[in-house]
């Protein structure tokens, strides 16, 4: 029988309906059947962007997360032994109701924060709060993945229910995101912009330092919850925002590892240098870079300058040659291609942009611009400074546009610079990025729900059908009438061209042999909090 | 008696033709005038000289060698090598030229207003000099772009070119400071003055000219380190960008991971950046032997 991620969750709730709850995991006897766990050492890794602040509510880049999640717990997380099963972090139990209407959390007991106060139920409505209903001043990036929350319950201090307005089949996951940082509600109430500048988590870190352009640090939260973890006395990420420098600093033993990922190119040299002292694990990946047009700036408001730019790109041509040399890999629609509800090749290349006759594309596309008056246009392309796979990405749009006689500027900025001209739709078009953490199609598709539903649709535009066919897909409980959801919107959103998937993203992560206990996943978001990571030396 | 008089070699005389005279003298500073000159020609006309468009990516070709068709090889994604040079040489001597005319220009007045004026004005003048002399050239150009963002004007980042720009000015205000220095104790500069001149109008119209050699010398021996300079910044990300044409940018990003399956992409840009910093530096010692009198002899 193939396990889905739905017949997991369905067999988690049902084996947890049955009263299968409640259970108190000793990690110490983990340890104790995992052979030879050494316990002490500090780890130290590469994080390879600077990340912007330290709120991951209002953060879509992994710089956040590497920086910031040993420090956190979220009240589900992933089991990245069993992806993508999840299970519990600050939530010892939970159950589902058989209508999915509520959801009953049971916390660990005597869960403590860094700056030593009792983490209870009220810490998680106060966070859980701030996420769906952020405050004047606060953002919340992922604000439309709660929309469906209509309450929230604390009956005691180690109980917290959620009811909920209507049937979400991807709740479990959202409670899972490791976005959701749980925050201090003395915190929030003190100033509800606290965590962007200030970190007091219940992780298995506490934060010590975090120096500019040069490394964030934590050591061992001796009161963590979770006995016996972590194994590290502390860690230090040291920021190497130019790849080779990183590179270096990997085969010379400054740093062991670096758990974003790195290019084709970049493991075959690293393995040349280091041989068998260097572990290799790979991915596909849940990320993908995306083209958008901002809708309200001129002519990128014209559904015909859009479209043309889009059928100028020969993706299929393009990801034969990028996968060789970038983490840039495969053609896929809004879902992740190979995964369940993605749509399969033959229909994706019926699409706007995703033709295989790039020739006929192109005459169209420049006959479209003709149309619209645009056949001289110029703009600027913003792009991240991030050599892996940006720079690659940048490169190859500049050419693909060129062909069809459209002059473009790639514009790279720092990851801070960036975000900030994009959210702030201070740009033309951009290359942005969809940053998931699983194949949840309704997590994937939020990025194309309309600007006024969620900021993180940064071409800005707002579309009635595209909310439609999305809360379509998400009350569906029908796979196939999903899927047809699912395409409706596909098709929609392409249609009216207001971004685009470029490619997704094929994930290889290299680790010092001495690194133990981190696992490998789709997803560079996951397994950040570092708590069961050891030292072989 | 007759008296042996050393052999005093006759007044060289002015050849109309400055160019020959300057190839017989300085044979070595011909050549490398010729080098620049190819440079130029090539940046001024890349359109029409480089074989392919430089930014044209061909996945068919990619890393290929050195062949009749792409005589410098392909990069990673196929693009011409050679076409890729010659579309650097314009960056190189856009950012290059420009940068170092203007940090000499506000060199060259700095310091010819610094030994003019003299007492208080030259001491806090030498002083800030001395303080940007103490940073390495590339080190400061480091800092500047770093503080200042991207400007672009007509596809060249007019920032990049200040943070060149900015350390050579002190290098030049001191050189040409001392050449002023000999210039202010002039008798024309003393009648200048009593005739009632403004000081503007003593620096420009009586002593910038006569410092005229030095700064020509600074200027083409700095175009070397400027060039070297943006390649420097390129390599390291802070210079121009991707998909431009610029040999510090070819040095770098998939350059280092591919070198070794493809040394070609490493050999000709670096062989050009060498080629055109030498040409340059014996360029400005060539015309510093040329200019100097005391060399003459």
């Amino acid at each position: 029988m193939k396990i889905t991620r739905r017949t997991a969750l369905q067999g988690t709730a049902g084996a947890l309906a049955l009263g299968v709850s409640g259970f108190d995991f000793d990690f110490t006897k983990a340890e104790a059947q995992a052979p030879a766990v050494k316990r002490g050492g500090n780890l130290t890794f590469a994080i390879s962007a600077e990340a912007p602040h330290y709120d991951p509510h209002a953060s879509d880049t992994y710089a956040t997360l590497h920086l910031a999640a040993p420090f956190y717990s979220t009240l589900l997380r992933y089991n990245l032994s069993k992806f993508p099963g999840v299970e519990g972090d600050i939530a010892q139990s939970w159950q589902v109701a058989p209508d999915q209407l509520s959801y009953t959390f049971k916390l660990h007991p005597n869960v403590k924060f860094a700056d030593g106060s009792t983490l209870t139920s009220a810490d998680v409505k106060a966070t859980y709060d701030r996420l769906r209903n952020p405050p004047e001043g606060v953002v919340s990036t992922r604000r439309a993945t709660f929309a469906d929350i209509g309450a929230i319950e604390t009956p005691d201090a180690n109980t917290i229910v959620f009811k909920m307005k209507a049937a979400n089949s991807s709740m479990l996951d959202h409670f899972a995101s490791p976005w959701n940082t749980i925050y201090s509600a003395k915190d929030l109430a003190e100033n509800p912009a606290n965590p962007r500048t200030k970190i007091n988590g219940t992780g298995p870190f506490t934060f010590v330092e975090h120096v500019k352009g040069s490394h964030v640090s934590g050591k061992k939260n001796e009161n963590y919850f979770k006995k016996g973890l972590p194994y590290l006395d502390g860690f230090k990420g040291i920021f190497t925002l130019q790849a080779a420098a990183m590179l270096n600093a990997l085969q010379g033993g400054q740093v062991l590892a670096e758990f974003r990922g790195v290019s084709p190119a970049e493991r075959d040299r690293m393995v040349a240098a280091m041989g068998d002292k260097l572990r290799v694990e790979e991915s596909s990946w849940t990320l993908n870079l995306i083209v958008a047009f901002n809708v309200e700036k001129k002519p990128f408001d014209d559904v015909r300058v859009r479209k043309a730019l889009l059928m100028a790109i020969d993706r299929w041509g393009g990801s034969q040659g990028l996968s060789r040399i970038s983490t840039l890999r495969s053609v896929g629609g809004a879902v992740r291609p190979g995964s369940p509800l993605a749509t399969p090749e033959s229909e994706l290349v019926k699409l706007p942009g995703f033709s295989k006759d790039i020739k006929k594309s192109r005459e169209e596309a420049k006959k479209l611009l003709k149309e619209a008056g645009q056949e001289n246009l110029k703009f600027t392309l913003w792009n991240r400074n991030l050599a892996m796979p940006y720079t690659p990405a940048g490169i190859f749009l500049v050419d693909q546009w060129r062909q069809i006689g459209v002059t473009v500027e790639n514009k790279q900025s720092d990851t801070a610079p960036y975000l900030a001209a994009l959210r702030s739709g201070n740009y033309e078009v951009a290359v942005d990025f969809s940053n998931l953490f699983n194949d949840d199609p309704t997590l994937a598709l939020t990025k194309f729900l309309s600007h006024e539903k969620n900021p993180l649709n940064l071409s800005r535009a707002n579309d009635a059908e595209i909310d439609k066919l999305y809360d379509m897909q998400l009350r569906e409980r029908d796979v196939e009438k999903r899927k047809a959801h699912i395409r409706a919107l596909e098709k929609r959103l392409f249609e009216q061209a207001y971004q685009q998937p470029l490619f997704w993203w094929h994930r290889i992560v290299l680790t010092h042999k001495t690194v133990m206990g981190w696992k490998m996943s789709p997803s560079h978001n996951l397994g950040a909090q570092l708590e069961g990571v050891w030292l072989n030396t | 008696m007759t008296i042996a008089l050393p052999a005093v070699p006759a007044p060289r005389s002015r050849e109309p033709n400055l160019l020959l005279d300057f190839s017989r003298q300085q044979p070595l500073g011909a050549v490398s005038f010729v080098i620049i000159c190819a440079m130029m020609f090539a940046g001024v006309f890349s359109n029409l000289v480089a074989p392919y468009d430089p930014l044209t990516i061909d996945f068919a070709s990619i890393l290929g060698a050195p062949s009749w068709e792409h005589w410098c090889g392909t990069d990673a994604y196929g693009r011409d090598i050679c076409s890729r040079l010659i579309f650097g040489s314009r960056t190189a001597l856009v950012i290059g030229f420009t940068s170092s005319f203007v940090g000499s220009t506000l060199g060259a007045v700095l310091g010819v207003a610094s030994a003019y004026f003299g007492g208080k004005i030259d001491d806090w003048i030498q002083r800030f000099v001395d303080i940007l002399l103490a940073f390495p050239l590339i080190v400061l150009a480091l800092v500047v772009v770093a503080a200042l963002r991207k400007f672009v004007v007509g596809g060249v980042d007019v920032n990049l070119i200040f943070a060149i720009a900015i350390p050579i000015i002190p290098r030049v205000a001191r050189v040409v400071r001392a050449a002023a220095l000999s210039v202010r104790v002039m008798p024309y500069v003393d009648a200048a003055r009593a005739a009632g001149y403004t000081d503007t109008r003593i620096i420009f119209r009586h002593m910038a000219p006569n410092v005229v050699a030095p700064y020509l010398i600074m200027l083409t021996a700095f175009i070397a380190q400027a060039i070297l300079a943006e390649a420097s910044l390129s390599f390291l990300g802070l210079g121009v960008a991707e998909p431009t044409a610029a040999w510090g940018l070819m040095l770098s990003g998939n350059a280092a991971d591919f070198y070794r399956e493809a040394p070609w992409m490493i050999l000709f840009p670096g062989a050009a950046i060498s080629l055109a910093v030498f040409a340059f530096n014996l360029f400005g010692d060539s015309l510093r032997d040329y200019l100097d009198p005391r060399f003459r002899m």
